[in-house]
């Protein structure tokens, strides 16, 4: 088992460093010259070299990808050219405020796909199981963003009781979940961000329960006289690990495709560094909210693998 | 063989009269289940319409797209009669612009799955079929692009290489190779390993033969599947990168951007704000179902 | 107990009528099989590196005379599939060589693969993955002439002649799909996919396994008349000894991968002088209930074929065993005429130091039982 948990986490390094060098790559091909849009068009030549060098842009490209890697590894991501902070310390302050907004779209999602998908699949064909698969495919057609725009319509413009943007009253510091006068900015981003999710959990188990009571086990079980829950509970521990799987898969989606509910909602989170780093063409941060929000997403995925290794026994080991 | 001869036993007559004398394709079969499923033919005809509107939208559409008008800005739903939808905040009609903008977001939905199909097909063609090192080099490739969530992706190669309509559309054809090449890579791989793939090197056939004669062909159907399903998540994805600004530019008229810039006069005219997102959610949730009834119904083998 | 059989005269040699493609003459066999190996590597550990491999084919060898089908029996694992599959070149062997008809298979001036495939075809067992679910049938066997360069209507002629050759009505059943044909007309579709190339030679790879009782006797006589029309000789493998019995002139016997016993099947099913042959035909159950059988003739799974045991491979099974079983193993030798019977096994061998030699199969037969 632990051979097996060693291998995988070898084999995730080669992906890891794959990840790196689309990151630096991205960046450094892209049109433009990056030092142009920090010195005034009239800039002379030399100015322009000593900015360039004092930057390392003249270097070779594998060279500047090696001592731009040696300096993430330590933790060093460099400066932002906009804020003048340091660039690692504003992505994990940010990447904290993401997390907050999925975590809350994971508690909302998860259970109530769990259960819409179970009853789906033990009503498979009857009504319960239509509606339940309409309100799936509406959640995964939706665009996440507008259905972020309409939440904000309907309860910041017309009801006026949810803030339409932002993580807090304005000039306030901090943000404290447990007071409802900050808690309540959180409301609409979490339930815009957790339709989606919604809709592709629901779908997978209702698919991976289906298949399972349809299985000749379960009607084993049903010949011995059990009924309802009980044949569902037995169902559900066996499409379990698959549909961890994609529980895990759309964590990490959330987390990593945060850019368009944060952007609407003006949350500070990740995704919203990432668009404001676009932006301002902020290499530094640009680079550094990337690999960041690329990295969590490979460990995300590392996890959910090793998990369901340990939760499936079918799956060989070692 | 020996001397024996086995006795025949009378079934031969009954083997070998079959019931009906024509065969019936696997197709038609197909044909027939769409035809008995109605939803699915209701959003075929939802796709055709949208698709006939932007082709025909110079036709269609009651006024120009991008004629301004400050006078005119941000009306009501159905104002003077005129502006079925109302007005955008440059004063343009939001119906004409919605129309022309269903060009714009169904080719950013159907070519780069088009074309994702093509590349990543073909490659999940090769390392299923060949194997051993292609195989884990193009496989390992894949993995690294499937390590960015898709969004993330789609945002940084369009937002580094400067955005519009041609980045987005090369950065989305990147997004979906990876999972297009996974999918036919798998299926390759199952086909390949069945007797009929033995028997037909056999025959002595060559492997380039041997993949477009008989795998290609059993290959293709879970890969299209596949495709179809993702053609509502491009358009989803494509007028995402357009509401952050990187896909095409103003004025043209398109969903994602649509949204973006009605957004700020969203407490002014709520309801015309939210209608290009409307537009989005109709044509991916159409793109859906049918791919949805197209698996369905090719899904029970016969 | 199964019944004895009534005894029949040897058949005759079999004889191979004037064939325009024989190359070798009468007495040259049209298949020799010398000293075939194949290991097939275990990948392990962290790093995935090849610790091990499995024994598949080891050191086989065997030759099909012209007009004779030849049967071979074995368990699940003992290497007949891997053997069809290296003699068609699906899997390329360690070592040993193939010769066909006189000429050597493969090598600079030996037969090439595409030529061998010409002579040599197989027909797998019926399984949803024997054709192309996506082609109708009358496609599926045209494929191999079309690869050779025949065009496609004229494949398709062919094809439909073929299929009326094996009993199915072109008319009605050139165009169906896979799906649409009951197991033994697909099993029929094989058989003539691979004559379809007009071959000499067909390995039979348990064509008849997966198929209900009175189908398989209906294939099989299918087979038995191709046998004489086209002048062809068959390799039949498979683990049903009743039918290998009734299909066989002559038998040869695998044990993990190795050839434990070779000669005419009626002498071998009469008088087994291999104590794995004795204890296979001692499984097979009488009808009869009032004959029964109280202990299991052979004991215990077949060993690992990554780690087969050393000297004799049955010798951990085998009720006879000895330690000379265990230093040395035994060889089956050279069969010396086509009615030769020879076996692998110390017993046999007055030189080989085993306390026992050649036992009798009623002695054999009452240790394994009783």
């Amino acid at each position: 088992m632990w051979q097996y948990a060693a291998r995988r986490i070898i084999l995730a390094i080669p992906i890891a460093i794959g990840v790196t060098i689309i990151c630096f790559c991205l960046v450094h091909l892209a049109p433009g010259d990056p030092v142009q849009n920090l010195l005034p068009p009239d800039a002379s030549q030399e100015d322009v070299a000593y900015l360039k060098q004092a930057y390392g842009l003249d270097q070779p490209m594998p060279v500047q990808y090696a001592k731009w890697l040696a300096h993430a590894v330590t933790g060093d991501f460099g400066i932002s050219i906009q804020t003048r902070r340091p660039v690692l310390g504003e992505v994990l302050h940010a990447l904290g405020n993401t997390l907050f907004v999925s975590t809350g779209a994971v508690m909302l999602a998860f259970p109530l796909a769990l259960v819409l998908g179970t009853l789906a699949a033990y009503f498979v064909g009857r009504p319960p199981d239509r509606i339940a698969t309409g309100v799936a495919v509406i959640g995964i057609s939706v665009p996440n963003y507008w259905f972020a725009i309409v939440l904000i319509i309907i309860f910041a413009v017309e009801l006026r009781v949810l803030p339409a943007a932002g993580m807090g009253p304005q000039g306030s510091d901090g943000f404290d979940p447990l007071q409802w006068s900050q808690l309540r900015y959180a409301v609409l981003p979490v339930v815009a961000t957790s339709l989606v999710p919604l809709g592709i959990i629901m779908r997978s188990t209702r698919s991976a329960v289906a298949d399972m009571l349809s299985q000749d086990f379960i009607l084993t079980l049903r010949a011995k006289g059990l009924r309802g829950w009980g044949v569902l509970r037995h169902a559900l521990r066996n499409a379990l690990p698959q549909v961890l799987t994609v529980m895990g898969l759309q964590f990490g989606y959330l987390v990593g495709g945060s850019i368009l509910i944060e952007t609407i909602f003006t949350w500070p989170g990740t995704g919203f560094l990432l668009n404001k780093a676009i932006l301002t063409r902020d290499i530094p941060m640009l680079q550094g909210a990337m690999l960041v929000l690329a990295m969590c997403f490979v460990v995300i995925n590392l996890v959910v693998d090793l998990l369901q290794t340990a939760i499936d026994p079918r799956i060989k080991r070692g | 063989m020996s001397d024996t001869t086995l006795p025949l036993p009378r079934l031969a007559a009954a083997e070998e009269a079959p019931r009906r004398t024509r065969a019936r394709g696997y197709w038609r079969t197909v044909g027939r289940r769409l035809r008995r499923d109605h939803v699915t033919l209701f959003f075929v005809a939802v796709i055709a319409i949208i698709v006939l509107a932007a082709i025909f939208a110079p036709l269609i559409a009651p006024f120009d797209p991008s004629t301004t008008s400050i006078a005119n800005r941000l009306k009501p739903i159905g104002y003077k009669g005129l502006f079925i939808l109302g007005t955008d905040e440059l004063g343009r009609d939001v119906l004409s612009r919605l129309i022309y903008g269903g060009r714009i977001s169904l080719l950013m939905g159907l070519l780069p799955v088009g074309l994702a199909t093509c590349i990543g097909g073909f490659l999940g063609l090769i390392a299923g079929f060949a194997g051993g090192w292609v195989n884990t080099l193009i496989m390992r490739i894949m993995d690294v692009f499937y390590a960015f969530p898709s969004v993330l992706l789609a945002v940084a190669i369009s937002g580094t290489m400067g955005g519009g309509i041609g980045v987005s559309l090369v950065a989305l054809t990147l997004v979906f190779i990876p999972p297009l090449c996974r999918v036919s890579e798998a299926a390759t791989t199952q086909i390949r390993s069945r007797d009929f793939v033995d028997a037909a090197r056999a025959s002595g056939a060559s492997s380039l033969s041997i993949v477009l004669y008989h795998v290609l062909r059993n290959v293709l159907t879970p890969v299209l599947v596949y495709a179809s399903s993702l053609i509502s998540v491009a358009i989803l994805l494509a007028a995402g990168l357009s509401f952050l600004g990187l896909g095409v530019e103003p004025p043209t008229a398109d969903w994602g951007l649509m949204l973006s810039t009605l957004r700020q006069s969203i407490y002014v005219q709520p309801v015309i704000c939210a209608l290009p997102g409307a537009a989005i959610f109709i044509c991916s949730l159409s793109f859906n179902l049918v791919s949805d009834g197209l698996r369905q119904a090719m899904d029970i083998k016969a | 107990m199964v019944p004895e059989p009534v005894p029949r005269v040897a058949a005759p040699p079999p004889t191979a009528a004037d064939d325009p493609r024989d190359r070798g003459g009468r007495a040259q066999p049209l298949l020799i099989v010398e000293n075939l190996r194949k290991h097939f590597p275990i990948h392990g550990g962290v790093l995935g590196r090849k610790n091990a491999s499995i024994k598949a084919v080891d050191d086989v060898s065997f030759a099909v005379l012209k007009g004779e089908t030849m049967g071979v029996v074995g368990e699940s694992g003992c290497g007949k599939s891997t053997l069809a599959r290296i003699l068609m070149g699906l899997v390329p062997q360690d070592q040993g060589a193939i010769v066909f008809d006189g000429e050597l298979v493969g090598g600079e001036r030996g037969l090439s693969l595409r030529e061998l495939r010409r002579n040599m075809q197989i027909v797998f067992q019926d399984n949803d993955s024997s054709l192309n679910p996506r082609l109708p049938v009358v496609d599926s066997i045209a494929y191999g002439p079309r690869v050779h360069g025949m065009g496609r209507a004229e494949a398709r002629t062919l094809a439909r002649d073929l299929l009326r050759r094996v009993g199915l009505d072109p008319a009605l059943f050139a165009f169906r799909y896979p799906h649409e044909l009951s197991g033994g007309q697909k099993q029929r579709v094989n058989v003539a996919r691979a004559l379809a190339l007009n071959p000499r030679l067909v390995i039979l790879d348990e064509a008849v396994s997966a198929l209900d009782k009175s189908i398989e006797a209906q294939v099989l006589n299918l087979l038995r008349q191709l046998k004489q029309t086209l002048n062809l000789t068959y390799v039949f493998i498979s683990h049903d000894l009743n039918v290998v019995r009734c299909v066989s002139d002559r038998m040869l016997v695998m044990y993990l991968g190795q050839v434990v016993e070779l000669g005419p099947t009626d002498e071998i099913y009469r008088e087994p002088k291999h104590p794995y042959t004795q204890a296979l035909l001692e499984s097979r159950l009488a009808v009869d209930p009032r004959q029964r059988v109280e202990a299991a003739p052979l004991a215990g799974d077949p060993p690992n074929p990554v780690d087969p045991p050393s000297g004799c491979r049955f010798r951990t099974r085998c009720p006879f065993a000895e330690e000379v079983c265990a230093e040395k193993r035994p060889a089956l030798g050279e069969a010396s005429s086509h009615v030769a019977h020879i076996v692998a096994c110390h017993m046999a061998d007055p030189q080989s130091g085993h306390s026992r030699t050649a036992p009798s199969p009623q002695r054999a037969a009452a240790a394994l039982v009783g």
